[in-house]
């Protein structure tokens, strides 16, 4: 309703009434009041079914069962479980196991999917060709296939731990998964992880006062390379502190298996491969989309005002190809994380494949399927408001 | 401007076919038109100029209710502009608008353009719609377009048919909304010969342009608005001639240079 | 910048095409070597798996013999990896479906023939298709849903779900454009909480949840569920689709509407839907394209589509190690149907972005 003024005019008339059933302001009401009462009808028509149901089939309502004890165990877990902890923290070991493989799924998907985008374009024809037929052949094979597919060459083609293929030496591939050794653990990592916060600290600082000295003098700071050497060489010099500690936690055949080092299940990694490669053939069309939005007459005008190719890249290219490019990004990395939901065709124990063993033990499926929806809700809105926070940011100010 | 049309003759004590009574109009807190007082008497014409955020195309707008006002009376024909749909939709018939984009609808045939108003709003048989559209594409000088697609027409040709499109619903008032600003120089006089073969026969309109030609051979009435407000109206030769306000004045010097 | 190569349509592969395209700088050119060399690595001994050293229709034992595939397991399975449980005698009739499905299909293809005779044989069609599935008429006994399986599975929930979940869409992408709160309520909290969530939570619901909905002894089987499910998810993407076409939409098309005295539903069925519908044509295939790959999901839901069909063939200790010539297999299969759509669906919004 717009607001009254505050000055007085005299003889003021106001525009006549219409009737109720003509008026279209009452008449929304009246339609809005008669859709929400007929949603509150079939909700509870629902609603109604649903009690006499649970009644009739003795199932519990309510979420106590998330302290009684699971009584299941999970193949692979980030934290420390075992059968008698609650469903509560079986559940969160499922979202630890989500979260895993989302993130470092994302994180290679994002790499590959550049790289691969990049390459669409590039000028060499065969490059071109083949990164063009990937993206074709990946982007319309469904992804569940292509997880059947990855699982199905762990467990068919890779031999017996005691046949393992060894591509480099202290790497194993077999068909209890890819098993690598590692640095043994030393005091030394932890200090190095400090050192590696403390470049990135230090770098960000370097860099704000490389840019205020620009400002000044016009002199320019070389900030990348600087921090390059700065994540490289502390955690180095951290390392010789210690003593340069070069101990290995090798594994080694033990029995039937592999004692030592490091081991990534077959279902954690035929669900990682599945959803990287998928995903990156959407995101390489993100990122060519991207970089083809960019007119040649913006590079052209760059490298006229006699901008090198770096600085054309990152003053003018990058900025406008992110704009393009991070919208339908961050929508298909939602998809990745969204897809990761099939873990449970392959055995993968991420949240759903837990909720849907709480489920089948405990009767219990609205409320399982309730708390899916809602974890999945979490992360595709706060990306949404991720989303929506930085289009305002770097909107282009038009007329 | 080559033809000299004849002026109304209506005696203003008649009854008005457009009345807007001490009318306000706010956008949020913006005060787009203030105290508005118009009668528009029938057959009559009526140019309204001024700056650009005058709030001149807001007026005319009000009046088919594609924007509400929220004090004072508009009343078109005896029927009183309300929230009351009956009403709205009885004003809406008897009024037809030509936009300075033409708007014609893309995916019609310009024989489609015209009939899809009487069909469904005046309930007119199809083959009957059909003739009085074909009438009306004639009378504008573009019957051989009938079946072609608005895309396929130049400007001039699209706003010819867009007053076409208006002029099948019969409608007693003609609203026009900067009608040649948005065509080449080259077609604007097609467009202004046909609104004056219409004022001629007698249609009241209601006229919103930049064109000084045509107001001073066409207008009974000249009105300038600036920051929603009627500044100044009189008949064509005293307006342009004898301007009474400074804003009126300022204005005239900037558009006729 | 690297752009794109440009292809002289004349000279063909030329020495001069060669060194402009694969060999013209220094690491294009190395590029180039290590491509071919993977090349010369991993195709020919391929090429000898796949075609030169395999069996094409053999039983199984041969099989285990030879070094190559074994592409016999298509063969042999091939009724029931397409057909499923659907009654070996009747397979005739999910046939001939899919064949007047595809040739509808192609028909429909051309531009020229999307007028609204469209419409009605898409109707006729689909009820023949029924029936057929269905049976019970003109001597062809039934077959209950629970058993139809496989491709018609996946080619029905594909389609039902777009041609069920357009209509729902568009109502909600309506509703949420409205200026009632209450309903622009609704069907935002809809539409953003079907996107929000992973099509495998609705399938859930619809296998657990929905039997709890329902009265005590009405049952509807898991197929029209999981069709429900699939439904209720397309809608809320084609909602999304529509609501980018509405807003493309320039308001004066509204207002030439309304002036001429057109109410809301008049102005919506006549001059703003055709307009937008027209405008969300080639995003409505990509959802089509989505729901056809997402059809495979309904695996974990025991329901028998195509991929479900292929590993209960698998599950058999006969032909279990031949996995991956039956997953190839079933990749063509879906990259042959998905690349057709989503070529058509490009070549459609070029021909509709030039044409008027």
């Amino acid at each position: 309703m717009n607001r009254e003024p505050s000055i007085t005019i005299d003889a003021e008339l106001v525009p006549g009434v219409a009737p109720f059933w003509r008026d279209p302001e009452k008449r929304a009401i009246v339609f809005q009041v008669v859709a929400l009462i007929l949603v509150a009808f079939i909700s509870y028509y629902l609603y109604s079914n649903t009690q006499a149901n649970l009644e009739r089939q003795s199932i519990a309502t309510g979420f106590s069962f998330l302290d009684k004890e699971a009584g299941f165990e999970i193949g692979e877990s980030v934290v420390d479980y075992s059968a008698a902890d609650s469903y509560a923290d079986a559940l969160l070991v499922g979202a630890l196991n989500t979260i895993k493989v989302s993130f470092i799924g994302i994180f290679f998907t994002v790499i590959l999917g550049a790289v691969i985008g990049v390459a669409r374009l590039s000028t060499n024809w065969l490059v071109a060709k083949i990164a063009g037929g990937y993206i074709e052949l990946m982007q319309n094979i469904p992804i569940l296939l292509q997880l059947f597919f990855w699982y199905a060459i762990f467990y068919e083609s890779f031999p017996s731990p005691r046949e393992a293929l060894s591509p480099f030496s202290g790497v194993f591939l077999c068909n209890r998964g890819l098993v690598f050794a590692v640095p043994e653990a030393h005091a030394a990592h932890a200090a190095m992880g400090w050192a590696f916060v403390a470049a990135l600290v230090i770098g960000w600082g370097l860099h704000r006062w490389g840019q205020r000295r620009q400002a000044r003098t016009g002199q320019i700071f070389p900030s990348v390379r600087v921090a390059i050497v700065l994540y490289l060489t502390l955690p180095l010099l951290v390392w010789f502190i210690y003593g340069a500690p070069t101990g290995m936690n090798i594994p080694t055949l033990n029995g039937f298996n592999f004692k030592g080092g490091v081991t990534v299940s077959p279902e954690f990694s035929a669900l990682l491969l599945g959803l990287v490669f998928y995903t990156a053939a959407f995101v390489a069309e993100i990122v060519r989309a991207g970089i083809q939005s960019i007119g040649r007459g913006q590079i052209e005008a760059a490298k006229a005002v006699g901008l090198n190719t770096g600085q054309v890249l990152h003053l003018v290219i990058l900025p406008q190809a992110l704009r393009v490019i991070i919208p339908p990004l961050t929508s298909q990395l939602l998809n990745l994380i969204k897809n990761s939901s099939l873990a449970i065709a392959i055995g993968y124990s991420d949240f759903v494949a837990i909720t849907n063993t709480t489920i089948n033990q405990t009767g219990q499926a609205i409320e399982g399927v309730a708390l899916i929806m809602l974890v999945y809700l979490f992360f595709s809105l706060s990306t949404s408001l991720f989303m929506n926070i930085y289009n305002k940011k770097t909107a282009l100010v038009e007329r | 401007m080559n033809k000299t049309v004849n002026k109304t003759t209506s005696d203003p004590v008649d009854k008005p076919i457009i009345e807007i009574i001490k009318m306000h109009k706010w956008y949020g807190d913006f005060h787009v038109l203030s105290d508005i007082n118009l009668k528009v008497q029938p057959k009559e014409r009526i140019v309204i100029c001024g700056p650009s955020g005058s709030g001149k195309s807001t007026l005319i707008r009000c009046i088919n209710r594609l924007e509400e006002h929220q004090r004072g009376q508009i009343i078109v024909n005896g029927t009183e502009l309300t929230n009351d749909i009956k009403n709205i939709e009885k004003v809406r018939m008897e009024v037809g608008m030509v936009f300075q984009h033409f708007n014609l609808f893309p995916h019609l045939s310009i024989l489609e353009n015209l009939t899809v108003g009487p069909i469904w709003v005046r309930k007119t048989p199809k083959k009957e719609a059909e003739e009085i559209a074909m009438m009306y594409l004639e009378k504008v000088h573009i019957a051989e377009q009938a079946k072609k697609f608005p895309g396929q027409l130049s400007g001039g040709q699209q706003q010819r048919v867009a007053i076409a499109r208006s002029l099948c619903m019969h409608p007693q008032v003609m609203l026009f909304d900067e009608p040649t600003s948005a065509l080449d120089p080259e077609m604007i006089k097609e467009v202004l010969d046909v609104m004056i073969d219409l004022a001629e026969e007698g249609m009241t309109m209601i006229v919103v342009t930049h064109e000084m030609g045509f107001a001073k051979s066409v207008a009974d009435r000249v009105m300038f608005m600036d920051e929603g407000q009627i500044v100044e109206e009189n008949n064509p030769h005293d307006f342009f001639d004898n301007p009474q306000h400074d804003r009126t004045k300022l204005f005239l010097s900037q558009i006729l240079g | 910048m690297n752009i794109s190569p440009h292809l002289s349509p004349r000279s063909g592969i030329s020495a001069g095409w060669l060194r402009s395209n694969l060999f013209n700088n220094w690491y294009n050119s190395l590029l180039t070597i290590i491509i071919l060399l993977l090349i010369w690595q991993l195709v020919p001994p391929f090429f000898s798996w796949a075609f030169i050293n395999s069996l094409w229709n053999s039983p199984a034992v041969d099989c285990r013999d030879i070094d190559g595939a074994c592409w016999s397991i298509i063969p042999q399975n091939i009724d029931f990896i397409f057909f499923g449980f659907f009654p070996e005698d009747q397979q005739w009739r999910p046939g001939l479906a899919m064949f007047l499905l595809l040739g509808l299909v192609f028909y429909s293809k051309d531009r020229n023939h999307w007028k609204k005779s469209l419409f009605v044989y898409w109707a006729i069609n689909l009820v023949v298709m029924g029936t057929l599935m269905y049976g019970g008429v003109f001597g062809m006994p039934v077959v209950e849903t629970a058993q139809w399986s496989g491709l018609p599975l996946t080619f029905m929930l594909a389609l039902f779900g777009m041609v069920a979940g357009y209509p729902v869409g568009v109502l909600l992408v309506l509703g949420r454009k409205s200026r009632m709160p209450a309903i622009k309520t609704l069907c935002v909290v809809y539409i953003e909480m079907i996107r929000g969530v992973p099509l495998i939570s609705l399938l859930f619901m619809s296998s657990v949840m929905f039997p709890l909905f329902l009265p005590e002894g009405v049952t509807f089987d898991k197929v029209l569920r999981a069709q429900a499910a699939i439904i209720l998810f397309t809608a809320a993407y084609i909602a999304e689709v529509v609501r980018g076409g509405l807003q493309a939409m320039p308001r004066g098309q509204f207002e030439a509407a309304d002036s001429l005295g057109l109410n809301y539903s008049q102005s919506m069925r006549l001059i703003i839907l055709p307009q937008a519908l027209k405008i969300v044509i080639p995003p409505s295939v990509g959802i089509l394209l989505s729901a056809f790959k997402d059809t495979s999901l309904v695996v974990i839901i025991a329901l028998y589509d195509v991929l479900k069909t292929t590993k209960v063939t698998l599950s058999n200790p006969k032909w279990a190690n031949y996995s991956t010539e039956a997953y190839l297999f079933l990749a063509l299969l879906y990259f042959v149907c998905c690349y057709s759509m989503s070529s058509y669906s490009r070549k459609l919004e070029k021909d509709l972005h030039t044409g008027h």
